[in-house]
């Protein structure tokens, strides 16, 4: 007997959560507990009294198990509102990363000029590495760390993804 | 009422302010404070058990069979993880219950004190909610915030843990005048359009089903009600999950008895059959459903929750339905009468049930020189039902015939753990029960191997001389396991026989019980009368017979069409896939 793994597509939820001890673990642990996948999260308090934090959250699985998420998501007491920006229509999706590349001579160079290619900036320097801070989408920051893969990447930091709805409605 | 006073007082003139009259615990290092309050007020009854996870049993037996919140007071540590199985256990059968877990001093708090363990962390995933209370001044609004979880839409148990110096140091506390919470909003009115749709639905149904479970005891006695109304409005057959049992009378015309894995044969047939399923505060459990893709393919389905994440989980269905199930059965009855919908009967449907009815599906095998176990429930129901008893149960196969061949008629007086599947449930349920109902009749009716798992609560049972009986179906098999071998691994009984079991009448007597041993047939009716006749608390060793399955049985993974009955041979192997289903 083999055990068939579930594929879907991806979703990107927006989560508003009382800010109070514990609710990330709440949240991770209901991902944990009932086999979610969870491609990345970000949290972060978004009231000026701090009472109210925007988790997101990118997941995938069908159809079904999307509903399921964001069912079990709004069952839980400090939950305000779910929403499934991927369902809702257009919205903005951005990734900070923070990109270290050590070399010298010509990979120094094409690091450079792929950094500006896109639109990452340089944040730190030394004479033999450099630091880029870039944003964008998932993909574009995939496809640079990639390039960077063959000039000298040393290590990453990313934050996972936020994202809004556009138009000037709240989602 | 502005004075300060220490957290343990605040504690206690909350629950006093809630209703609260009767708390089940066990006392330790960290509630010594509320233990010294407790000891100095009258308002408030404790009853010690004898191991915290007797505690949380009792305290969801005492709230499903009184309808109340029950309160569960233990200490840190092993005092929260021993309750840990408990609060599971009421978490997956929706039981209301508040527990108090005490906590080492905030200052204490990660350092890997004395009976320190994270209880909230270990506590976030199998209750409702969760609280760690940090101070005095906010515990009074966080007790009535628990209270108020706990009992209010899908109801659950909810943890509030209580760090020593919270318990002591003061702070003001003031009854709250309504709670509301900020986020959390269970919607309980259901939506008039869709109930008028289920109607119109249910009036077109040529072959309707009323498939009902917990939520219709969790919503209330009046729900029972509604829905025999509307059983009546409708002609439609009736069965039941595990956990509706009584919700409609067992006595009635239209009762098909319980479906699902051991379920009847007219039950699973017509869920199979039916054109309409209208599923009322039941979840479409593994152990109803069977095989999810040949589960009532022809059927449209109308599904009433509370919860929304119950609906289209596992079965998807063509009218969700949001709200407590006694409003929309009661909306449901209203609409029914004001609209007469309905312009042909059911007798086409109603003849073939009768067709099925007639297999007789419950019948078991006679013997004159062993018991057999169904007819020990049976005559035990025939001796007890003009009582109205409250049965508990443990878990196992003497729980299935409990279901299959006792008759409730009444909502809150069938006490099983149906989600966890906990043994060791029943003893100190029926304690809690009979604490919250003096004058009834609680019978346990146990394996005697679950009965082991709590029995030291027979200590809890004779200290506060609760008349509970303890009807044990001793076949010296953990029975379903034994079964399940039998028909999944050709008969290799690994570790399902017990080589030494107590002598329980002996062991009845050691706590001051009454203990009977009932061996033969024709010992039965005694045995029970007797039992019965006892004033104080009984246990019954009844020697069943051993090798009895529990039928019928849809096995794990197959359809409501692939049943085996009690004539079939049921010895064999199964293949990997069915190996791997619970």
């Amino acid at each position: 007997m083999r055990i068939k793994p579930e594929i879907g597509e991806r979703h990107t939820l927006s989560v508003l959560v009382d800010n109070e001890a514990g609710i990330l673990a709440r949240i991770a642990g209901l991902f944990s507990a009932r086999g979610y996948n969870i491609e990345s999260l970000t949290v972060a308090d978004i009231t000026r009294d701090e009472t109210i934090s925007r988790i997101t959250i990118v997941t995938s699985g069908p159809t079904p198990v999307i509903e399921q998420i964001i069912h079990q998501l709004e069952r839980l007491v400090p939950v305000h509102k779910v929403t499934d920006l991927t369902e809702f229509g257009e919205h903005v999706e951005r990734e900070l990363a923070l990109v270290k590349v050590a070399g010298a001579g010509d990979h120094r160079i094409e690091a450079l000029r792929l950094a500006d290619v896109y639109r990452a900036r340089v944040v730190d320097a030394t004479t033999d590495s450099f630091v880029f801070e870039l944003t964008g989408g998932t993909d574009k920051i995939d496809k640079f760390i990639e390039l960077m893969g063959e000039l000298g990447l040393v290590e990453i930091a990313r934050t996972g993804v936020v994202a809004i709805a556009r138009g000037r409605e709240a989602a | 009422m502005s004075k300060e006073r220490p957290g343990a007082e605040i504690l206690i003139e909350a629950l006093v302010d809630l209703g609260v009259d009767v708390v089940f615990g066990y006392p330790g290092g960290a509630v010594l404070p509320i233990y010294d309050a407790m000891f100095k007020q009258n308002r408030i009854r404790h009853i010690l058990v004898r191991q915290e996870g007797g505690a949380v049993h009792a305290a969801e037996g005492y709230a499903r069979s009184t309808g109340k919140p029950g309160v569960v007071l233990v200490t840190s540590g092993p005092g929260a993880t021993n309750a840990v199985t408990g609060i599971t256990d009421a978490l997956m059968d929706s039981i209301p219950i508040v527990v108090i877990t005490g906590q080492v001093a905030t200052t204490l708090i990660g350092t890997d004190a004395f009976q320190e363990c994270d209880t909230v962390g270990i506590t976030r995933h199998c209750s409702k909610h969760n609280y760690l209370v940090k101070d005095p001044n906010r515990l009074g609004d966080t007790i009535h915030e628990a209270f108020y979880l706990a009992t209010s839409g899908r109801p659950g148990p909810v943890v509030v843990d209580l760090p020593k110096d919270v318990q002591v140091a003061t702070g003001k506390y003031r009854k709250p005048d309504q709670i509301s919470h900020k986020a959390y909003r269970p919607q309980v009115d259901p939506d008039p359009k869709l109930i008028e749709a289920a109607v119109e639905m249910l009036a077109a149904a040529e072959r309707p089903i009323l498939y009902t479970g917990g939520g219709i005891i969790n919503s209330g006695p009046a729900a029972s009600e509604a829905l025999r109304e509307l059983a009546k409005l409708t002609d439609a057959p009736i069965t039941s999950t595990l956990m509706g049992l009584g919700a409609f009378p067992a006595s009635g015309e239209q009762w098909l008895g319980m479906l699902g894995m051991h379920g009847t044969y007219e039950a699973n047939l017509a869920m199979n059959q039916a054109d309409l399923i209208l599923a009322l505060g039941a979840r479409f459990d593994d152990r109803v459903t069977g095989r999810l893709d040949a589960f009532s393919p022809r059927s449209k389905k109308v599904h009433v929750d509370i919860d929304r994440s119950s609906i289209n989980k596992t079965v998807r269905v063509d009218l969700p339905i949001v709200g407590d199930v006694g409003r929309a059965i009661a909306a449901m009855v209203a609409m029914w009468k004001q609209r007469q919908p309905r312009s042909h009967g059911l007798k086409p449907w109603w003849d073939q049930i009768g067709e099925w009815r007639a297999r007789r599906s419950l019948e078991f095998p006679k013997s004159s020189t062993e018991i057999m176990p169904q007819l020990a429930i049976r005559r035990l129901w025939e001796a007890t039902k003009d009582r109205a008893p409250i049965i508990t149960t443990e878990v196992g196969q003497h729980q299935m015939w409990a279901a299959q061949h006792f008759g409730f008629e009444g909502p809150n007086k069938w006490l099983t753990s149906g989600g966890l599947g906990t043994m060791g449930y029943g003893l100190p349920a029926a304690i809690g029960a009979q604490v919250g109902n003096p004058e009834a009749l609680v019978i346990d009716i146990a394996g005697e191997a679950s009965i082991l798992m709590n029995i030291q609560e027979m200590s809890t049972a004779a200290q506060y001389r609760l008349p509970v009986k303890v009807f044990i179906l001793n076949n010296q098999y953990m029975g379903m396991v034994r079964q399940w071998q039998e028909l999944t691994y050709s008969s290799r009984y690994a570790e399902s026989y017990t080589e030494a079991l107590p002598d329980f009448v002996k062991l009845a007597e050691a706590y001051g019980w009454t203990g009977l041993k009932l061996e033969k047939p024709g010992e039965l009716d005694d045995g029970i009368a007797a039992m019965l006749a006892h004033p104080g608390p009984v246990m019954v060793d009844c020697r069943v017979a051993k090798l009895a399955n529990c039928l019928p049985m849809i096995p794990s993974g197959a359809a409501h069409t692939d049943m085996i009955l009690q004539a079939n041979e049921i010895s064999g192997e199964m293949d990997d896939e069915a190996k791997a289903l619970v």
